[in-house]
């Protein structure tokens, strides 16, 4: 947030800003637009765990962003004479691995894993999800009934079995394990897309557009879609940390990332074989999956409560 | 000529046991130039006529000619051109999400006009909302500013013929008169034909020329606003009409 945005601000030409960008009656589009994004931002602002949720994302996005600046160490180099040190040794806060790698540096560098795997799957899962959902509720008949029996079929399987049973198939690695979960999650996005789908396409305003000589593909993506898209947001970010732990569930099953990748499950996989003399090999890289999981859950909450459409109006 | 000929028509709902009929044997005919009502209780079928017109209640026999043009199952793009409609809540009838700017200019761009700019500005003014309106999503208009995009909206094409789904009905008692007289006005400037649904007697006395009282489904009698001001029905239930709105 910039200071040109704070309420507080006395410098004129702020204040005329804000005027601007709050106003009743838009002049133009863009305008229109970023008045829309505004009120957005104010609301969303106002929800301060939300807040710290977004600021904990934006420090890991930074982190992964500048990681080679920010490591103190490289996070492959092995040194077996330093292995194992405790927290707050010189030189490494988060102490050695059993390598005696530096623990911090292969968190910083792991950040990078895992906003690779949260952005893999957020971009495929709820797409797949959205496109079934919507095509099903809004086509209906007996390609309604296929597409939610295929649903149904992948919703009976306990997500990390079937997760499991494909990188079995398509073998181990970090970009498998991404398809993976990204086909397992999508059918709860299919759902709740096709419930939405179904109390919009007979509204008022489905038949208005239909009266245009709109057809269904339009209908779809122009009418449809941004309707099911908040839902559908919030509940990314809210199964986002459910997807990290997937994630490191396969790592740690040693199915996902492969040695000597820094991935925060696959750490905790290494670090279990000694978790009762040494806690914090395993414990650090699982507090650092919790501060994520956490945070987005905390932003998911924030962002239902702007992009909820019955709220906004 | 006639704008719309409506012969036997029936309109039903559900198949079998479930299968409801809400419409049946209308007959009727709206010259062009004319402004028809229907008027009857709720559940009385009045809706489910113009929803059959449009296409949106898919199962009905009989006859519906529009324009000369007798209609099929399928609506071809022609006809949205000369048929339009305004729905009865205005608001759920606009997206939540597209501003009045996104909404007539879709419309516009879906009927192939080019000059789409020009044509938004023109129908703000036609409809009695400034340019100011232009950018404002739907959350951010009153019930009777959002009727009047919604009625925008319906003459973006250039329409003949409007079908009216009790278009005031939603609205303040004070909005609905304005809204009316815009109805009015555009009729005449325009030379459109109304088909009007409404349960109001004094709406439809006001607004129509010639109109047809339903009860069940049926078509009980067809009058002309004359008689309807004169309290001369025919019909034994549209005195009971006449009676219950004085």
């Amino acid at each position: 947030m910039s200071d040109t945005h704070s309420p507080d601000t006395q410098n004129p030409e702020a204040q005329s800003l804000r005027a601007w960008l709050l106003t009743e009656t838009p002049t133009s589009r863009r305008h229109a637009k970023l008045s829309a994004l505004y009120h957005g931002w104010l609301s969303f602002r106002a929800n301060t765990m939300a807040m710290i949720g977004l600021g904990i994302l934006v420090a890991l996005l930074f982190v992964a962003l500048f990681a080679p600046l920010l490591a103190p160490h490289d996070p492959f180099e092995q040194n077996l004479g330093s292995r194992l040190l405790p927290l707050w040794t010189e030189g490494h806060v988060f102490g050695t691995d059993s390598l005696g790698r530096d623990i911090l540096s292969r968190l910083i560098y792991g950040s990078r894993i895992t906003l690779y795997i949260v952005a893999l799957v957020a971009l495929i899962a709820p797409l797949v999800g959205l496109l079934v959902g919507t095509v099903s509720g809004y086509v209906g008949g007996w390609v309604d009934t296929v597409l939610m029996r295929i649903t149904d079929i992948f919703l009976a399987f306990p997500r990390l079995v079937l997760a499991l049973a494909f990188v079995a198939a398509l073998g181990a690695g970090i970009e498998n394990a991404v398809i993976a979960i990204s086909l397992t999650a999508w059918p709860p996005y299919a759902r709740v897309a096709r419930a939405e789908t179904l109390t919009i396409r007979s509204s008022d305003y489905i038949s208005a557009i239909k009266l245009q000589g709109a057809g269904a593909f339009r209908i779809i993506t122009k009418h449809i879609w941004p309707l099911c898209i908040s839902s559908l947001i919030v509940r990314v970010t809210l199964d986002m940390a459910g997807i990290i732990l997937a994630a490191a569930g396969l790592g740690f099953l040693g199915l996902g990332a492969q040695p000597p990748s820094p991935e925060w499950g696959a750490m905790i996989s290494e670090g279990r074989r000694f978790i009762l003399d040494h806690w914090w090999v395993a414990t650090v890289p699982g507090l650092a999956i919790f501060t994520v999981s956490l945070a987005f859950n905390l932003l998911g909450d924030g962002l239902r409560d702007v992009l909820d459409p019955k709220a906004g109006d | 000529m006639n704008m719309l000929e409506i012969k036997q028509l029936d309109v039903w709902f559900g198949h079998g046991h479930n299968r409801v009929d809400a419409v049946k044997g209308a007959e009727f005919s709206v010259p062009e130039g004319e402004s028809f009502g229907l008027v009857g209780e709720s559940g009385s079928g009045k809706s489910t006529i113009l929803r059959a017109i449009t296409g949106l209640a898919p199962e009905w026999s009989g006859g519906i000619t529009v324009n000369g043009e007798r209609l099929g199952k399928q609506r071809r793009k022609s006809f949205y051109k000369t048929v339009q409609m305004v729905f009865q809540d205005p608001y759920a009838s606009l997206h939540p999400r597209h501003s009045v700017d996104q909404v007539l200019g879709e419309t516009l761009a879906l009927h192939g006009f080019r000059d789409i700019d020009a044509r938004v500005v023109k129908l703000l003014d036609d409809v009695g909302l400034g340019q100011k309106f232009r950018f404002r999503y739907p959350h951010q208009l009153s019930g009777g500013q959002r009727q009047r995009v919604a009625i925008a909206r319906a003459l973006a094409p250039e329409p003949k013929l409007l079908l009216l789904d009790e278009p005031t009905s939603a609205l303040d008692v004070s909005v609905q008169a304005e809204i009316l007289n815009l109805l009015v006005d555009l009729r005449k400037d325009r030379g459109l034909t109304y088909l009007m649904v409404s349960h109001d007697l004094s709406v439809v006395g006001h607004m129509c020329d010639r109109l047809a009282a339903m009860r069940h489904g049926e078509i009980v009698e067809i009058m002309d606003v004359a008689a309807l001001r004169g309290m001369q029905a025919q019909h034994a239930y549209s005195q009971e009409l006449l009676q219950a709105s004085v």
